[in-house]
């Protein structure tokens, strides 16, 4: 490898390295047991919400405001990438007691 | 209506441990049996629901009932077929069976709203029956640990129904 091709690599990494804050991240949030966890959860409009179900049976992920309604078959996850900044409550339409908050930042 | 109650009383004395005390506890078959039986229970009880019930949300808690118990019960199958355990019928299974279709008798000459009520008063009751037996006698009974950890995470699961049961009923006051 010429020493010309490692500097370019090493400028692309640094400059992915450093770019990483700014970029999207991916926010995980598991349902088990019917109970979703981290049951308040900080993130970013950009940012990608994955759910995991744990249980044996379905659940789903819907905002009050109906921003947003994601189906989560058992042991399978589920995603959505925020829109809108603000504070959104949202629960399984399965299991209502099941409920959580998502404090979605610009 | 007298034997109809005895029938209730009954079979909840059998689910409340005296007439599993009287043969000591029950085996791992009759336990799966009794909990497979409990879910085939609320899933006929809730198809009935869903061509009597005329409140929405009465009739989304019917569905929610369906998809849960079926999927309950077919790990369970599941798991009997793996340990390679035959579910053995029992005095409890047919207690809750005898009591489940007096039920379905009774809300049968119901209907609208009537129908809505004492359906939904019934999940609540059945839920709270079912999981105060799993606590206090199934759970603490079962042998095998896979069965055992069914039965908890069936525990969770039907609170959950209990709990969602109790709003729907409170809601259609």
């Amino acid at each position: 490898m010429s020493s010309e091709r490692l500097v370019v690599i090493v400028a692309v990494v640094a400059f992915s390295v450093m770019a990483a804050p700014a970029r999207a991240a991916t926010i995980q949030i598991v349902m088990e047991n019917l109970v979703i966890a981290p049951a308040e959860a900080s993130a970013k409009v950009g940012d990608t919400i994955e759910w995991t179900n744990k249980d044996i049976v379905a659940h789903t992920a819907t905002a009050d405001n109906g921003d947003f309604d994601v189906m989560l078959q058992p042991h399978k996850t589920g995603a959505f990438v925020l829109k809108k900044a603000g504070t959104v409550q949202y629960y399984c339409r399965f299991h209502p007691n099941m409920k959580a908050t998502l404090k979605i930042d610009q | 209506m007298l034997v109809r109650l005895s029938a209730a009383i009954a079979a909840m004395m059998f689910l409340n441990g005296a007439a599993l005390a009287q043969g000591a506890k029950p085996t791992d078959p009759q336990i799966a049996h009794i909990a497979y039986t409990a879910g085939v229970i609320d899933i006929a009880a809730a198809k009935q629901a869903l061509t009597k019930a005329s409140n929405k949300d009465v009739k989304a808690f019917a569905e929610d009932m369906v998809r849960d118990h079926e999927a309950v019960n077919k790990q369970a199958l599941d798991l009997v077929k793996k340990l390679n355990v035959t579910p053995q019928d029992n005095d409890t299974s047919k207690a809750l069976t005898k009591q489940a279709a007096d039920k379905r008798a009774e809300l049968d000459k119901l209907s609208g709203a009537a129908f809505d009520k004492a359906y939904v008063a019934n999940e609540v009751a059945y839920h709270k029956q079912v999981n105060s037996a799993l606590e206090t006698q199934l759970i603490p009974s079962s042998n095998n640990a896979e069965l055992k950890s069914l039965l908890q995470t069936g525990l969770k699961i039907f609170q959950g129904h209990q709990q969602h049961a109790e709003h729907v009923a409170a809601e259609l006051k």
